[in-house]
């Protein structure tokens, strides 16, 4: 859909009024519209900053203008301590972006999770994104109480029995109910790989709407797992959106895969990576590879491009990839979107 | 005892049959007791289902016993205490994320479960522990259930 199927005249005057829901949409959110529609979606990672300054989050909001449907605004991600993901979503809604707020269970209880769910919702979020969350031992402050009250199963189901049942966990009832579009991830790149996709059916019982994977490197895995999926019926009942990294250089990447959790790069792609002139330059090809892989494989909806310090390639990979066709995703005019430092 | 938790998921049908047996006598016994004596041995019950899991299956006494859904696996040991696992961060040789000298408890379960005539019940979603029952006997709770149903 392009931004003109959108009929602006039903919608507020401000660009952060939310949408007319549409039939057999759950949210009011252009997000879920994208999916529902039947286009093949990109979405991308934002780095929340490490300051208290709201221009900051629009400033690197501004680089994926046109490339992308959502921003995911990560939760403390890798445990370390940065702008909260709710902040940043309140700030991009404020000028008509997608977000997606990924709620991690490792620093929240029940209690606090469902009050940030209604809040996000009457702040104009749309999408939100269960997670289990990193160790705290993986971050900058290894000596935190690890909370861990709900997993991201749960977490999914609670948040679909507020949008649903109208009511909190414990039964008590809500006057309005957040109206979130419900997504989960996975990672079918690690063991036990043969139960991952049976782990995928657990998610969207639980709630999930739309999934994000981990980064995809292996495409012979991801088949494999894709047409597990559609054995079991999955890609049916909610839209996978496989998740694609940019990766700078052989160096990087092999840190990647020892360091962080989850990571799975085979040996061609640093191989590749290696070989290359101009290793930067590969690894935004081998990136845009991926994603045209991606949109011929059956069941998946979408790439998740995550590009960590290097986000200012990510519209770069997009074009190259040509996955969106002529369409362009939704970007707010380009005014003045300066909110002003508080100091 | 790790060793011995990796023997009860390597012979997950072997306990899964065990369990099926001794547990209606199990409770049936706990029944018994409770119309005798009330909640007078609720302490050594409790010592005593503490010590043969805690031996079996390095059992945490979270008081939400998931065994025979996990593979025999016990979900409490997984340092996230993810009730539906495994997450994301698994190591490619099937290790924890952040234990490296632990097996995954979730590869484990459902390594287990795969072994288990009704292992199947590992598909189905559970919902997170009431932190209320750590600490408590499983065996008391299920067995004190029966009984409100029975009156
Ligand atoms: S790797 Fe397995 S045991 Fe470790 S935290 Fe993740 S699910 Fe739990």
């Amino acid at each position: 859909m392009s931004s003109t199927d959108i009929d602006v005249g039903k919608v507020g005057t401000n660009p952060g009024d939310p949408l007319p829901r549409l039939e057999g949409h759950v949210s009011h959110g252009r997000f879920e519209r994208v999916l529902k529609a039947g286009h093949f979606a990109v979405t991308t990672e934002i780095a929340p900053p490490d300051s208290a300054d709201p221009d900051e989050v629009l400033v690197r909001a501004a680089m994926f203008d046109g490339y992308v449907d959502a921003i995911n605004a990560t939760d403390g991600s890798g445990a370390h301590c940065h702008m909260s993901s709710l902040a940043v979503c309140a700030i991009l809604t404020r000028l008509g972006y997608s977000p997606i707020l990924q709620i991690s269970c490792r620093d929240r209880n029940r209690i606090s999770i469902q009050g940030d769910t209604l809040g996000a919702a009457a702040l104009g979020v749309c999408n939100v994104l269960c997670l289990t969350g990193d160790d705290v031992g993986a971050g900058d402050h290894p000596e935190a109480k690890p909370v861990f009250d709900l997993d991201s199963i749960s977490l999914a189901q609670t948040i679909r029995t507020m949008r649903d049942k109208k009511t909190f966990l414990s039964g008590r009832k809500l006057d309005l109910e957040p109206r979130l579009f419900i997504g989960s991830s996975i990672n079918p790149f690690v063991p036990p790989i043969e139960n991952r996709a049976d782990q995928l059916a657990k998610k969207i019982a639980s709630g999930a709407e739309y999934i994000q994977s981990q980064y995809c490197f292996d495409m012979p895995v991801l088949k494999d797992f894709m047409s597990r999926a559609r054995d079991l019926g999955l890609t049916e009942e909610a839209f996978i959106i496989i998740g694609v990294g940019v990766l700078p250089s052989a160096k990087t990447a092999k840190w990647m895969r020892s360091n962080v959790p989850g990571v799975h790069i085979p040996d061609d792609i640093i191989r590749r990576l290696e070989q290359a002139e101009k290793p930067k330059l590969e690894g935004r090809k081998i990136c845009a590879e991926i994603m045209q892989q991606l949109k011929e494989i059956d069941g998946v909806a979408g790439a998740h491009v995550m590009a960590y310090r290097q986000e200012q390639w990510v519209g770069d990979v997009v074009k190259r990839s040509g996955v969106l066709g002529d369409r362009k995703p939704w970007a707010p005019e380009k005014t003045d979107t300066t909110i002003g430092t508080v100091s | 005892m790790y060793s011995v938790r990796l023997f009860a998921v390597r012979h997950s049908r072997f306990f899964e049959a065990l369990y099926n047996f001794v547990n209606p006598a199990i409770l049936a016994t706990l029944r018994g007791i409770t119309r005798v004596f009330g909640k007078k041995l609720d302490a050594p019950i409790t010592a005593a289902e503490a010590g043969l899991k805690g031996l079996l299956f390095d059992c945490q006494m979270c008081g939400n016993c998931a065994l025979s859904k996990t593979g025999m696996s016990c979900p409490m040991n997984c340092p996230k205490t993810i009730r539906n696992g495994p997450c994301g961060g698994v190591r490619a040789n099937g290790m924890c994320e952040v234990k490296p000298e632990m097996r995954c408890v979730w590869v484990a379960a459902w390594d287990g479960a795969s072994r288990m005539k009704d292992g199947d019940a590992i598909k189905s979603v559970e919902f997170a522990v009431d932190h209320r029952d750590k600490g408590r006997s499983t065996w008391l709770k299920l067995a004190r259930e029966d009984m409100k149903q029975d009156n």
